[in-house]
């Protein structure tokens, strides 16, 4: 029964974040379900929804897919977002690889006891600006092209936007040393399905206030 | 230039075992360059052949590949071990993302202190027996075919192999309530590929020692 594809998470982008992104990229629009407590959460594990028992979970297609990577994967290739062969999606997947590497790093700031926070955000911004950024900024430079694979359009681009935003976030200059990627950042936000994205209103989500961490934890501890 | 794929790693399991799986079950032979010290590591980040500065590290096809998952895709695609469409695949990742996620535990588990070793393999125990192995086990049943996925040999089929030999090294009598597993363990296992993987003098590395952690810890000390 072909309708829109229903998302389970909470509230907050977490996980679920990169795929309200690559859906939006491509157009799709979407529905979610929010769990709120941990009785939320139980009832999915229960009904056997959730193949283990983890969300995000996504409703598409006539599959209940759990697990991110599976997800972004099922997308990006339904979408055309995955490169025109093997060659292709392998460099996309480097490239995302990373980020999801960067992301994690990102994603988890907010969890940070106060006295870890700082050194944290050390890290954080040593690991993008010395290991990660320097990677999409010379393939940018060294072949000239609008996205960063095959000249065409694909998650990979999208993935680096969502998280260039996020690392902006944590420190707004940390674009500075970047031309490249500042011109990438304002060259895709306005694609126009990512431009409607990004204006209020739309499904994205906030940054993960400290306010919101304990109930976070009461769902998923 | 021989041709084969090139693994540069460390002379144990680490994050590279699932490709020597996974090369070894298509029947694709390979050469391997272990790290040993740390200047060789640094020698490799400088002359620019790892793209995030970490291995793995896979010599392919004229690419040289990091980051695993985009490795272990590849190497799928490549030799036929991906499903037959998208929705084949979605289940293989589904499948393999989950048993990676067990895989973690059993990575991590060397480097975990001497007095968190024993909470720490009650933990593997759970999620093995809990979480992971049921969802196998059910799909075995509920098909009643050979394989996990189209009834056909395929990445998912390997990686579970891999881990439920890596759980029983800790916790022997692990699949003691799942006969569907055992079946599949031994079917696998007789998979000429596999076969030839399992035996003595082949390119599948021993579980990590204590050797193997003091290297880790001095190659990649931050």
């Amino acid at each position: 029964m072909p309708g829109k594809p229903k998302l389970h998470y909470f509230n907050g982008r977490g996980r679920m974040e990169s795929i309200r992104w690559l859906l939006a990229a491509a157009g799709v629009e979407f529905e979610e379900s929010f769990l709120e407590t941990k009785d939320d959460l139980t009832k999915l594990q229960k009904d056997g929804s959730l193949m283990f028992q983890q969300v995000p979970m996504v409703e598409i297609d006539g599959m209940k897919m759990v697990q991110t990577r599976a997800i972004l994967g099922y997308i990006a290739a339904k979408y055309n977002l995955y490169g025109k062969d093997l060659k292709e999606r392998a460099l996309i997947d480097m490239y995302v690889e990373a980020i999801i590497d960067l992301n994690e790093l990102l994603m988890t700031h907010a969890f940070q006891p106060a006295d870890k926070k700082e050194q944290h955000l050390a890290t954080i911004v040593d690991k993008a600006t010395n290991r990660y950024f320097p990677v999409y900024e010379k393939v940018l430079k060294d072949h000239g092209q609008d996205f960063l694979v095959g000249n065409r359009f694909s998650r990979a681009d999208v993935q680096l936007l969502e998280t260039l935003l996020m690392a902006e976030e944590c420190k707004p200059d940390i674009l500075a040393k970047f031309p490249l990627l500042q011109s990438f950042k304002a060259r895709i936000s306005n694609i126009p399905t990512i431009k409607k994205f990004l204006q209020p209103g739309s499904q994205r989500k906030a940054p993960l206030q400290e306010k919101d961490v304990p109930k976070l934890m009461k769902i998923f501890h | 230039m021989s041709g084969k794929p090139r693994l540069t790693y460390l002379n144990g399991r680490g994050r590279m075992e699932p490709v020597r799986w996974l090369l070894a079950a298509a029947g694709v032979e390979f050469e391997e360059v272990f790290l040993e010290t740390r200047e060789q590591f640094e020698k490799l980040i400088k002359d620019g052949s790892l793209m995030f500065h970490q291995v793995p590290l896979v010599e392919i096809d004229g690419m040289k590949m990091v980051q695993t998952r985009a490795i272990l895709s590849y190497i799928a695609g490549k030799y036929n071990l991906y499903g037959r469409d998208l929705k084949e695949r979605a289940l293989i990742d589904m499948y393999v993302e989950g048993i990676t996620d067990l895989m973690q535990m059993i990575l991590m588990f060397p480097f975990s202190p001497p007095e968190a070793k024993e909470k720490n393999i009650d933990s593997i125990k759970e999620r093995a027996t809990n979480r992971y192995f049921p969802v196998f086990e059910k799909v075995l049943k509920q098909h009643g075919q050979d394989f996990l996925v189209g009834n056909k040999f395929s990445w998912a089929d390997v990686q579970l192999i891999e881990a439920i030999l890596a759980v029983e090294e800790k916790i022997p009598a692990v699949l003691s309530g799942f006969p569907q597993l055992q079946a599949f363990k031994i079917k696998m296992s007789n998979m000429p590929t596999i076969k030839k993987f399992l035996q003595p003098g082949s390119p599948r590395k021993p579980p990590p020692d204590e050797r193997y952690v003091e290297t880790v810890f001095n190659i990649f000390k931050k």
